[in-house]
């Protein structure tokens, strides 16, 4: 059996797993060798060790990549559950169709956005990614296969969306596409100076714009704590011209052999990116390439961390305590100077997650990147843990390597309702940490 | 648009150059001994954008089958223009060695049933005086090694027979395309570490699209493949019988 090094995309963890491979949906689970577990895993871009399984085995999905079924009048489409959202939308939106929820980036396996029921700059419209998912079938361990949805095996439905890949693998996924007339968005950026400006904003930004995500300079202090730009946008209406999307990408060859993300650069970048914006607002049109993955233009850009890798810090707070708690997050990252180019800021709508474990709900949620500098940062950590804890917040565990497992339990009140739902063969490094002394 | 026929379908490299076709509007007909998968991939290569996909499922080891099969395929395509050959196995080398039954089987499914192909197919394109045969052989044909050479012979045999017909084949028009892949991350190749040297099926399916629009003749992919090889037949016997590759 094949041992790989495998690591997940903030590098921090690089360990060799065992690694077997689905290459099409009617595959059978495999036999696994002894005693050991497996976790499914998709394209890797979970940050922490959600989606490692250290001293286990991993289960690829990637090949499972195969489109079965997409009806161009209703917008629904069937595919494989290692089909790249990448590979959706590049199908799709020629054919006026787009995903529902879209992440950061769209190099992310369609099973893996439900493994993390994930969200986007349109959650207060949209909510999260399993919002749309009309079904899918899930396949486990001991052979069983269940078509899964709100409807039919709902609680396994509740507890495989955001569930991490603990119950089983996603074999083939049916998810419902929306409308648009134009690959391009209508795109209204604006400056506010404090965290007060950025709630006033952010309250009439969403009653116009679908898409409503900030940038926050994470090294402002005291009158610039919490200075920023949010970024509204919807899809435009006009038809506009069919234009290749062959956006020229560049690749980040191999790891910096240092940090280039550091107090210096930091400094710079966030100034330029601030002042970039000179006028009090601004109205653009983007392609939604650059509107929604601008990381995307650089592949592989975790490698700009250097080889000690990196994390990200993302947590939500209940709305009734946002202000106060968003900005004792800010204060605290900005006194340490560790902060990294992109501290995103999103307010989270009313739309409750589908998943037993699902990280969206109704407040704010803050994610910055760090550059791994050990027990400095890790200092950090712990003082944001105690600041989202106090709120009754929780950390995003796509994005985790670290969190406290009593943190978890606590942001997560149905992890034990969801626990009778994992997979016997199944488990994962960051279940086996999160439950650890339970 | 291209009529295509493809035969090992299932196979990674096909299925990959499969896809950059129908995402141009070429009409498919793809055979394939996997029932099941070879249904996903024709579904797959409707929904990216080909016009007509059929299948039909085959052991091409079953040489008697071939002919009614290609009459479908000539039917069902209105008369293909496009064949590329890509099934095989990749041979145990070791078990080969104690074994006669399973290295003529190797040699029967990488080699003569490729040839009892091909030679049906040559006359049919011939008669038309026009068309592209495309077919998989491999570097390992280009020298028989210790680690690989029930194999390596077998597209030996492949590659020899495929040159002689691009002669014959080139006086009629007809383009006869032989793609040498190195090592290729496939399902096929799972268990061996993958190194620098290896490549992406995509990647592959790249060159092999690009080969047959220039109507190429002999392809390396990736093009590196072609000094590597070079220096590889250079090497005297001598010095040779000492390496291990």
């Amino acid at each position: 059996m094949a041992l790989r090094v495998m690591s997940s995309w903030g590098n921090v963890i690089r360990a060799p797993h065992v690694v077997y491979g689905l290459h099409e949906r009617h595959d059978s689970f495999p036999t696994l060798s002894g005693s050991g577990t497996v976790l499914p895993f998709g394209n890797g871009r979970s940050y922490g060790d959600s989606c490692l399984n250290v001293g286990g085995a991993l289960l690829q999905t990637r090949s499972l990549d195969r489109f079965i079924r997409f009806d161009r009048e209703t917008g629904v489409l069937a595919c494989e559950a290692g089909v790249l959202l990448a590979d959706i939308l590049r199908l799709a939106v020629p054919a006026g169709w787009f995903l529902p929820v879209v992440p950061g980036t769209c190099y992310v396996t369609v099973g893996g956005a439900i493994a993390n029921d994930v969200h986007g700059k349109n959650h207060h419209r949209a909510g999260t990614f399993a919002r749309h998912v009309r079904r899918f079938e899930l396949l486990k361990s001991d052979g069983t296969r269940l078509m899964c949805s709100s409807t039919d095996n709902p609680n396994w439905f509740a507890a495989t969306v955001g569930g991490l890949g603990l119950t089983g693998v996603i074999t083939w996924v049916e998810l419902q596409l929306r409308p648009v007339r134009s690959p391009r968005l209508d795109v209204e950026s604006a400056c506010f100076a404090n965290l007060t400006e950025f709630f006033e904003l952010c309250e009439q930004a969403e009653r116009n714009y679908e898409y409503t995500v900030a940038w926050v300079d994470c090294l402002g202090r005291g009158k610039r704590l919490g200075r920023g730009i949010l970024q509204c946008a919807n899809h435009a209406e006009q038809q506009a011209p069919a234009q290749s999307s062959s956006e020229r990408k560049f690749a980040v060859p191999f790891p910096s052999p240092v940090s280039l993300v550091n107090g210096v650069s930091l400094r710079i970048f966030n100034t330029l990116h601030y002042h970039r914006q000179s006028r009090q607002r601004k109205r653009t049109s983007e392609d939604f390439g650059r509107f929604f993955f601008p990381l995307d233009r650089i592949l592989q850009w975790n490698r700009l961390y250097g080889p000690a890798g990196f994390y990200q810090y993302q947590c939500v707070v209940p709305l009734s305590v946002a202000r106060e708690a968003t900005s004792e997050l800010l204060a605290t990252i900005a006194r340490s100077g560790l902060g990294s180019f992109l501290a995103v800021l999103k307010r989270f709508g009313a739309d409750s997650s589908a998943g037993m474990l699902s990280f969206p709900r109704q407040g704010v949620t803050l994610a910055l990147d760090f550059p791994n500098k050990g027990a400095a940062v890790e200092r950090l950590f712990q003082s944001l843990d105690h600041i989202v804890g106090t709120a009754g917040g929780a950390l995003y565990p796509a994005k985790d390597s670290r969190m406290p497992g009593a943190l978890f339990r606590s942001g997560y009140p149905r992890w034990q309702e969801f626990s009778k739902y994992i997979d016997p063969a199944c488990s994962s490094s960051f279940w086996r940490r999160v439950m650890e002394n339970v | 648009m291209r009529r295509v026929l493809i035969i090992g379908a299932t196979s990674a490299i096909a299925e990959a150059t499969a896809r950059m076709l129908a995402e141009r509007g070429d009409a498919l007909y793809l055979v394939a001994r996997n029932e099941p998968r070879l249904g996903a991939i024709a579904a797959d290569l409707a929904v990216r954008g080909s016009p007509r996909v059929g299948s039909e499922v085959l052991d091409a080891n079953d040489f008697a089958a071939h002919e009614q099969m290609l009459a479908r395929a000539e039917t069902f395509l209105s008369g293909y223009d496009t064949v590329l050959v890509a099934h095989g196995t990749l041979s145990d080398q070791k078990a080969c060695e104690g074994s006669v039954e399973l290295t003529m089987r190797e040699i029967n499914t990488n080699a003569l049933s490729v040839i009892a192909m091909l030679t049906r197919i040559a006359n049919r394109l011939e008669a038309r005086q026009s068309g592209t045969i495309a077919v998989i052989s491999s570097v390992a044909g280009d020298r028989g090694r210790g680690s690989n050479y029930v194999y390596g012979s077998a597209k030996a045999l492949v590659t020899a027979f495929l040159s002689g017909l691009r002669q014959r084949l080139g006086k009629c028009g007809v383009n006869v395309l032989t793609i040498k892949p190195g090592f290729v991350d496939t399902p096929m190749t799972a268990a061996f570490e993958k190194g620098l040297l290896w490549a992406r099926p995509e990647r592959i399916a790249q060159g092999i699209v690009r080969a047959l629009d220039r109507q190429s003749g002999t392809i390396y992919l990736p093009g590196f493949w072609r000094p590597i090889m070079l220096v590889i037949r250079a090497i005297p016997e001598s010095l040779f019988l000492r390496l291990s590759l």
